[in-house]
């Protein structure tokens, strides 16, 4: 018998690389930490190859029905190494500053990425599971990897429970849906569900508390409570890495679990959808007005932004999970360099986390101004930036699924979301600076971060073949 | 039906469903210290792994109860990470007190 493992390729190449790492930092002294990052980023990039190498356009159930390598997981995972790849070469020198430039944190890193990994192919609840748990546990502990100070702590400890509070209501959900279908695999579930006949209530009992579990693992109203408090307080560059790559495994994860095993029970989510998201885009956005700190404001606009991506999602058919896909993307793309503008004014001692620090930041530097105010823009959905078509594809989506008074609200809001994003504009381009340092960067991270910020640019001009992309993934992942 | 007959689906998952309240309750309402949390949470693992068991044996199905081991290992990984957590929080708020779990607002 023999067991096929190459649709399973890039995740033993991280795990491989993690572990490699690992062993590596061990005989390395503090002036060679750089191969250890080195090595990371390396795995990243055979991780790649080996997703584009065993591309495979048909849906691939292997390891006794555990995993599934279809279109959809390969794009999200190349997305996925892409964004921790980034992230990496932005809060290189933060890290190094702050003494976090250690084995220990690409190690987490690189398993936290394995654990996103495994969610985005799972076929099994098991392995969802396990997944979660695996990117979770590892994010918990490099929230707390800065161990003198108290804030990452508190900020640890507050995501800790909130997270593990998640996975018991994600795990309670399973339990009510197994026991209701009688299998643990998606796409049993999913057939067990649309022939019907299974127990009614049990199903929609675990149906409640698994969209609750995907709720808080996204950020959404009213499971935000721990965003705002550890994007805050957890150090920088790991804020960049929580508001980026984890968003395409929480979409992952909604996608494989409503829109896979659930489906079926479309009508019944919708529902719950709507809510969560009309109280997401209006409370992200009108909370962030009141806040002083950069990081807490964009961790606001952060849980209104995934109720833009709920209300694409809720429309249930191919325009649907397609805009909330593309949305997704565009979201990490934006989000890549609005927190890493943040880690790159950061200096030695010094957090640029607060509006303030942002005062007259043309005066010291336009090129970072500007890039700063593209991210802005395509937060706050203004054309030509990728924003805009992520919002006008998510509002047509809902309007063709027949929500119109929903898209309203998501115009409304982002209107006053647009409010604070331009806040920051006039802070930059009109105000006199507070702080005169210059600003100091290594050559990566500036060549990489402009291409970044511009890259928001050319989406928004030509966003059509990512859009197409999106589309052909899903419909080849059998989602339709 | 007499309460000495033997106990069907039904009694496990309103055990299960009253040791999952009881959880939940244990991180809402307790104000005092972060360890009742700690054990809440492994209350609340408990509480599933009694559901998966349950039906497991009601379907006739082992999946359930090979996903319970799943969760009794990562359950134990979870709280190793959470007591290290709090460690460290004691080590650098002087306090393990929810009522301390304040400075980050806004």
């Amino acid at each position: 018998m023999t067991v096929n493992l190459l649709p399973i390729l890039p995740e033993i190449v991280v795990l491989i690389g993690a572990s490699v790492v690992l062993l590596v930092d061990l005989f390395l002294d503090d002036d060679r930490r750089h191969i250890g990052y080195w090595l990371a980023q390396s795995t990243l990039l055979v991780a790649a190859w080996a997703t584009l190498r065993t591309l495979d356009i048909d849906v691939v159930r292997v390891m006794h029905d555990l995993v599934v390598d279809d279109l959809v997981a390969d794009l999200l995972r190349l997305c996925s190494f892409a964004a921790v790849s980034l992230v990496l070469f932005y809060s290189r020198s933060y890290l190094a500053l702050r003494g976090l430039f250690r084995g220990e944190t690409f190690v987490l890193i690189l398993f936290a990425l394995l654990g996103m990994q495994v969610l985005i192919t799972a076929n099994s609840f098991l392995t969802l599971y396990l997944g979660l748990e695996l990117m979770s546990l590892a994010l918990y502990a490099l929230v707390a990897m800065q161990r003198g100070e108290r804030a990452p702590a508190e900020a640890a400890m507050k995501y800790f429970v909130l997270g593990a509070l998640a996975s018991g209501f994600l795990l309670y959900g399973m339990s009510m849906i197994y026991g209701a279908t009688g299998t643990l695999e998606i796409d049993r579930v999913s057939r067990a569900v649309l022939a019907g006949g299974e127990n009614e209530i049990l199903l929609i009992f675990g149906l409640v508390f698994v969209v609750s579990a995907i709720a808080f693992k996204l950020g959404a109203v009213p499971y935000h409570m721990w965003v705002p408090d550890v994007y805050h307080g957890a150090p920088t560059a790991i804020t960049l890495l929580i508001g980026t790559a984890p968003e395409f495994a929480a979409f992952a994860m909604l996608l494989r679990l409503l829109g896979g095993a659930l489906v079926g029970a479309e009508v019944d989510w919708q529902g719950m959808l709507v809510v969560l998201s009309v109280l997401s885009v209006t409370l992200g956005h009108v909370v962030a007005i009141a806040q002083v700190n950069l990081k807490r404001m964009l961790a606001y606009s952060n849980i209104a932004n995934m109720g833009y991506v709920l209300m694409g999602f809720l429309a249930a058919d191919v325009t649907g999970y397609s805009a909330a896909m593309f949305y997704m993307v565009a979201y990490v793309l934006t989000s890549l360099v609005s927190f890493g503008m943040i880690v790159l004014l950061s200096r030695r001692g010094f957090e640029a986390d607060l509006l303030d620090d942002l005062r007259g930041l043309n005066t010291r530097s336009p090129w970072w101004a500007f890039v700063m105010l593209l991210a802005m823009f395509s937060l706050a959905g203004m054309p030509p930036t990728i924003g805009f078509y992520a919002k006008l594809l998510v509002l047509q989506a809902a309007v063709k699924a027949g929500f119109v008074w929903l898209a309203v609200v998501g115009v409304i809001a982002a209107l006053i979301g647009a409010f604070y994003y331009l806040r920051v504009v006039k802070l930059m381009y009109f105000d006199e600076p507070v702080d005169r340092s210059p600003i100091e960067a290594r050559a990566d991270t500036r060549v990489l971060l402009s291409a970044n910020a511009l890259a928001l640019l050319l989406f928004g001009i030509l966003p059509q073949p990512l859009m197409g992309l999106c589309a052909v993934v899903l419909v080849q992942s059998q989602f339709f | 039906m007499s309460l000495l007959s033997a106990p069907t689906l039904a009694h496990y998952l309103v055990l299960g469903a009253i040791l999952f309240a009881i959880s939940m309750a244990g991180i809402f309402l307790n104000r005092r210290n972060v360890i009742i949390v700690l054990m809440a949470i492994e209350l609340m693992l408990l509480a599933v792994n009694l559901n998966f068991i349950a039906f497991s044996r009601y379907l006739g199905d082992m999946s359930g109860q090979v996903f319970v081991f799943f969760i009794l290992t990562v359950a134990a990984a979870e709280s190793a990470i959470g007591l290290a957590i709090l460690v460290l929080l004691f080590r650098n708020a002087g306090s393990i007190d929810v009522e301390d779990l304040g400075k980050l607002k806004g």
